[in-house]
Formats: C-alpha cells, sequence, structure tokens
C-alpha cells in the first residue's frame, strides 16, 4: 500500500507532503492512524449499534434474550440431565457468567470477519485506515454486552452471590475477550477478503470453539496437565477469569492466564502484520 | 523530484502505473483453488508451464506522469476503461501503484461515488454525520455545516426521516450536498454531476467552480464534456492507460471528441436516377469539431448522370427520432445554373450560427429538376454530432432541453402582495 508520511484527512491543513509510492510485502502497522481516525471509528460502531436492531420487532431485547435462552438450555442439558458439576455455583448463574463473555466473543468475531467484505462500498470508494472496520465491529459487541451484564446482575442478585474484590480484574479479562476476538478477526477478514469460503467457516468454527471453552462445564474437569495446553485456547482463560472476578470462587490457575494472554498477544500481532500486508490489495480484489 | 518545482504543485505524479492480474480484479478466489494451485505449482515447475497459463498482466494505467499547479481545475477525460477511476483511487489512496511515484502537497478529499457509506435505515441527520465522517471531516466541521449541508439538499422537512422514505432525487441531494461541503485543499471528483434533476445538476456545478475559484485543487472526472470545458482551466485525455494530451480544455476536448466522432470513414457513393452524390460533408470551425452557436457549412457534392436544366438542392437537419429541425433550400438563397451530366458540383449552406444542442444529427438530401420535375430523394442520411459545449450555464444537456439551442437571457418582475378583498 501507498506509505504516506504525516498526513490523513484529519490533519492540519498546513502545507504537508505525502507521497504515495508502489511498496508491497509487510507494512508498518501505523497504529497512530487508528487514533487519527478515531472519530470515523465512533460513527461506524454507532451505526453498526444502531443498525443491528433498528427492523427488528424486539430490538435490543436480543441481546438478552439469546444469552438467557442458551444458559436455559445449557442448563437443562448439562446442569440438570449430564449433571455436570458447577464448581460450586448455582449452574444458571455458573453459565451464564461463562456465555457474557463468550457470546461478545462470538458475535464480535463473526462482525469482525464479515466487516471488509459487508463494507465493500466504503473500501473500494474511500480511503481510511482499513482496520478501524474491524475494529468497529469488534466494539460494536460491547453494546449488546453491557444489556446483558445487567441481566447477570439480577442473577447474582437472585442467587445471594456477591462478587468479591477480584471484580476489579473484570476490565481485563474483557480486554482479553475482545484482543481474541479481533485478532482471530483480523486473520478471518482478511482471508475472507480473497477466500469468501471463510464466510462458511465461521459459524462451524464458532460451533467447535464453544466446546472446547469452559462454558458449559468448568476447566477444573480438566486434567492438570493438560491446562497449559488447554490454555493455548485464550477464551478459556477469559472464561475462567469471569467466574473468578464475578462469582468470586477459586482463582483461576494462573500458568492457563499466562498461556492464554500469549496466544492473544501472538495472534493479534499476526492478525495486525497480515491484515496490513493484506490491506494493499483489498481494494482491487473486495 | 526537487522542492522547487513541488512548490507551485499540489500534485506531482512521475511515471505512475497500475497492473492487475487478470481474473484478480473482479472475483475472488475459493480456497479450494488456492489450494490446488499450491500443490500444483512444484509440479508445474518441472514440466514447462504453457504460455497461456501464466497469468496474464493488464495494465490499468501506464507511464503516467503530470504536474497540477495549486488551484488548478484538471479535467480527466477518456473512454470507460481509460483508466480515469483507477487515477483517482490511486490519487485518493484507495489502492496503491503497481510502479511510479505521486507527491501530494496538502489534504486530499474524494468523492468517487455520492453518498459512499449512507444507510437506508439512518434518518438524514444521521447519513450527514456519518457520511460525512466517512469522507474525512471532523465531527465538529459537520456540526458547523450542518444547517448549510441540509438547506443546499433541500431536505429540511425530512432531516428526521429514515433515507430509505426520500426519493432517489432527495437522496442525491442529500450525499451530494455533505461532499461539496467537504474542504480539502485538494478534490477529487469522479463522474458525480451526471446525478439528480437538472436544476441540481447546476447548483451542483456552480458549487464545483465556487470551490475551486477558492484556489482549492480540483481533478475532475467527467463524460459530460460541456462541464470539463465549463469548469476545468486543462484536461487531460486517458486512452488505455496512458496519458495521449494535456493541455488547453477547449483544445484537448476538441481533439478527443474528434477522435470518438470520425465522420462517417466510407463515403460510398448514392446515387438515384439522375444525380450520383459523392458526399455530404458537415464542418465546423476547428478541424471538423461542430459547436453550438457556431459556424457550421453543410457542403454536398453531386455529379448529374443527365442534364438537368433547373437544379435544385434541399437539406434537411433531422434528429435521430426523424424529426425534421430544419429544412433548406437551395433556390430559396441563389438560382443554381444549369448542370452539364457528369459536371461535379458542390453546394455549400453555410450556417453563420448553429442553433442545435450537443447530440446526432443526420441530413437528408433531396435532389430536384424543377423543370423536368424531378424529385429524387437520396435513399440514405449522413450522420454529424453537435459537440457538448457549456450552452445553457455549462449544464448536462439531456433530452428535457430538446434540440434547438436558443440565446436567452430570464429577467422577473414581481409585484407586492395585495390582500385579498372579499367582498
Amino acid at each position: 500500500m501507498s506509505q504516506f508520511q504525516p498526513d490523513s484527512a484529519h490533519a492540519q491543513p498546513a502545507a504537508h507532503v505525502s507521497v504515495i509510492r508502489a511498496t508491497s510485502g509487510f507494512q508498518p502497522l501505523q497504529l497512530g492512524e487508528i487514533w487519527r481516525f478515531r472519530e470515523l471509528l465512533y460513527f461506524l460502531t454507532w451505526r453498526d449499534i444502531k443498525v443491528r436492531y433498528k427492523q427488528t420487532a424486539l430490538g435490543a431485547a436480543w441481546a438478552i434474550i439469546q444469552p438467557v435462552f442458551m444458559m436455559v438450555v445449557f442448563t437443562l442439558a448439562f446442569g440438570k440431565l449430564a449433571k455436570v458439576p458447577s464448581d460450586g455455583v448455582p449452574y444458571p448463574v455458573f453459565a451464564y457468567a461463562a456465555l457474557l463473555p463468550w457470546q461478545l466473543f462470538a458475535h464480535s468475531l463473526t462482525e469482525a470477519s464479515n466487516s471488509l467484505v459487508s463494507n465493500e462500498r466504503l473500501i473500494t470508494k474511500v480511503y481510511f485506515p482499513r482496520l478501524v472496520v474491524p475494529i468497529a465491529a469488534v466494539l460494536g459487541g460491547l453494546m449488546d454486552f453491557a444489556v446483558s451484564f445487567v441481566v447477570l446482575l439480577g442473577l447474582m442478585a437472585y442467587y445471594g452471590i456477591r462478587p468479591g474484590m477480584a471484580i476489579v480484574t473484570l476490565p481485563l479479562f474483557l480486554l482479553l475477550a475482545i484482543a481474541t476476538a479481533l485478532g482471530v478477526g483480523l486473520w478471518l477478514s482478511a482471508l475472507n477478503v480473497r477466500y469468501r469460503d471463510i464466510r462458511y467457516t465461521i459459524a462451524f468454527l464458532t460451533q467447535l470453539w464453544l466446546f472446547a471453552t469452559p462454558v458449559a462445564y468448568p476447566s477444573s474437569l480438566v486434567p492438570v496437565r493438560y491446562r497449559v495446553l488447554y490454555g493455548l485456547n485464550p477464551m478459556a482463560g477469559v472464561v475462567e477469569g469471569f467466574r473468578w472476578a464475578l462469582l468470586g470462587k477459586a482463582p483461576p490457575s494462573m500458568s492457563l492466564i499466562a498461556a492464554s494472554s500469549i496466544v492473544v498477544v501472538v495472534i493479534l500481532t499476526g492478525g495486525l502484520m497480515y491484515f496490513k500486508r493484506m490491506e494493499l490489495v483489498f481494494a482491487d480484489v473486495v | 523530484m526537487s522542492f522547487d518545482a513541488m512548490r507551485d504543485c499540489a500534485i506531482v505524479c512521475r511515471g505512475v502505473g497500475k497492473s492487475y492480474t487478470l481474473g484478480e480484479r473482479q472475483s475472488y478466489r475459493t480456497l479450494r483453488e488456492a489450494i490446488s494451485e499450491a500443490v500444483r505449482a512444484p509440479f508445474r515447475a518441472l514440466s514447462k508451464r504453457e504460455a497461456s497459463d501464466a497469468p496474464r498482466e493488464f495494465w490499468a494505467l501506464r507511464d503516467v506522469s503530470f504536474d497540477v499547479r495549486h488551484g488548478e481545475i484538471l479535467g480527466v477525460i477518456g473512454h470507460n476503461g481509460a483508466g480515469k477511476s483507477t487515477l483517482l483511487k490511486i490519487l485518493s489512496r484507495i489502492t496503491a501503484p503497481t510502479e511510479g511515484e505521486i507527491e501530494i502537497a496538502g489534504r486530499v478529499g474524494s468523492l468517487l461515488e455520492v453518498g459512499t457509506g449512507f444507510h437506508a435505515e439512518l434518518t438524514g441527520r444521521e447519513n450527514i454525520f456519518l457520511n460525512g465522517s466517512i469522507l474525512g471531516m471532523r465531527r465538529r466541521d459537520i456540526v458547523r455545516k450542518f444547517d448549510d449541508i441540509v438547506a443546499f439538499a433541500e431536505v429540511e422537512n425530512f432531516i428526521d426521516t429514515p433515507v430509505k422514505r426520500y426519493s432517489s432525487g432527495m437522496y442525491v441531494r442529500l450525499a451530494f450536498a455533505v461532499a461539496v461541503h467537504l474542504e480539502p485543499e485538494i478534490l477529487v471528483i469522479d463522474e458525480v454531476l451526471a446525478v439528480g434533476d437538472a436544476e441540481f445538476q447546476r447548483k451542483c456545478l456552480n458549487k464545483i467552480r465556487e470551490i475551486g475559484s477558492g484556489n482549492r485543487t480540483i481533478l475532475l472526472v467527467s463524460h459530460n464534456m460541456a462541464a470539463i470545458r465549463n469548469i476545468c482551466d486543462r484536461a487531460m485525455v486517458l486512452e488505455r492507460g496512458r496519458i495521449t494530451e494535456i493541455g488547453d480544455v477547449n483544445r484537448a476536448v476538441d481533439n478527443y471528441l474528434a477522435r470518438i466522432h470520425v465522420p462517417a470513414a466510407v463515403h460510398e457513393l448514392v446515387e438515384t436516377a439522375s444525380f450520383r452524390v459523392d458526399d455530404v460533408s458537415v464542418n465546423g470551425l476547428n478541424e471538423g469539431t461542430i459547436k453550438t452557436f457556431e459556424p457550421v457549412d453543410i457542403a454536398v457534392t453531386i455529379t448529374p448522370t443527365t442534364e438537368i436544366i433547373e437544379p435544385d438542392i434541399y437539406v434537411g437537419i433531422v434528429t435521430m427520432d426523424g424529426l425534421t429541425v430544419s429544412g433548406l433550400v437551395a433556390r430559396d438563397f441563389v438560382s443554381l445554373r444549369p448542370m452539364r451530366a457528369g459536371e461535379r458540383t458542390t453546394v455549400t449552406f453555410s450556417i453563420a450560427s448553429l442553433p442545435l444542442l450537443a447530440g446526432e444529427y443526420q441530413i437528408q438530401v433531396h435532389l430536384v429538376d424543377v423543370i423536368g420535375f424531378k424529385f429524387e430523394i437520396v435513399p440514405r442520411t449522413f450522420g454529424f454530432t453537435v459537440v457538448e459545449t457549456p450552452v445553457y450555464g455549462g449544464r448536462k444537456i439531456t433530452r428535457w432541453y430538446g434540440n434547438v439551442a436558443m440565446r436567452v437571457a430570464v429577467s422577473e418582475t414581481r409585484e407586492p402582495a395585495v390582500a385579498e378583498v372579499r367582498p
């Protein structure tokens, strides 16, 4: 992609000169550009949220209905029938506390992966750092998260669960969930531009991933010697972290959290690099 | 590029080219294809690849070098697929050049499509903010210009209605209104003048002219030659990805149009019972380019096959719909001398100022022998094209305007309203 020195549509109208020249290969990440386009990021996120429920009869209630139904189904299937242990917490709260970050992750990942293709018109007609598109898609999921979070507070109050000091770590696990969704989303969105197969893979992928994550069951069921391996799934760290921060049970294994964090950093960095490299051809291929 | 040369120029483009691998531009690949290609690749290297198998390169743009001075308005013209849009996309950084370098002094705002990012579910107000930020405006600038934008678009009463309920005219007006309130130092515009109704087009042209006079640099792609002539200082002609001409706008447009409207190449002979038509030509002032309100010569060259005592020629100017706009009979102006068989004669009708708007026309020829009661209609017509020039304020001349050009002045008088008196 063209490299341009200090300049953007938002820079001051000084006599700045920018250069566009042919380049290829890996590109500087230029994350500062995202900051300069923060208003666009805000408007795209706002649009995604605003439009999502505009023509639905139930509107934002969907943000509650989905996790609540999942919780009910999980409680019946795993809690009652399969008698899956829930670390001493009532199973509905146990499941819902995990479904919350899971839904955020699954939704954000799906939206981010399809974001470049669904914003094709924008990409072929206007310049802006393309990273804004998947980032806005991921951030758009936070609104649903906030709405469904209120339900969790209600559930906790119902079961008389009081979070401990660990709740201050919740934003960290939230960040980890977002970073995971963005990291994987960057890879998939860039791949999706070239290979439309990706679109069909995403639903399948999130389903498999759900079962590889301790949403319906506690990670304590996983043998200790496989914990680190299990932690390679960053969502395992996120879900365990959420349960710990909110329900105040046994702290998650540090090796699991560490493994999850490292994996996220690797996926996210790799995703950024791949995305910036592929950005060169988005407008030509999409 | 030295800094000195850069100082006067807003854009310096050097040797810019853009190539596509054929097939890449339109279609995405499936994973299966990519995998099977990857698997085959090593074997393909062993057995010599056939030439037809090699990815074919297509240069959408090649060796494009030009400068645009600060405050200049440069028109870019060319056929579809000549590379105009690719050039604008490179300048606005949507796509990267394959080779070459461009230096740009100033912020670039590009308007390659009207209403990019508009969302049908959102209201006019919401879309102004969304679209404005997509085009690179800051929120506080949008707030500041909000009323101007709404007034320009004439959608005051619908500003809180979802744009999916807008008429297409309103939609386009709103989209254009946001775009023209961008204030970049360099504005890149692609063929957006062709939208909206006649009234609004005129408003847009005026707005662009106003932007241009404010020492802003503009690159304008349009198929509306009248608008190009009217707005631009210079024009650049692109053909198959290369610049074929760059310079004075009227000259460039004339040459471009002359190349499109090649006069009927074969002047095959047309024969009637007693005449042979050798040639019918319509010529304007400038290398055959015919323009509204300019002098035009219609020359009919005939050779009678028998003697004609009292010859006459009728020339009819007919629209493509078959409507006769004007008929001219030579005898109304001169009396033609008797013609002997085989005597090649050219009769020229010189029109001082052609009152026709841009478009395609045809010439009908009738040959008459007044004494011998011969009246022969030449069994074919001869086409000519009036090229686009700024006539009524430089707007695109459509069918609405008819065919006849008039010199018009419009004035108005008003009388103060009188309160209605009820009996």
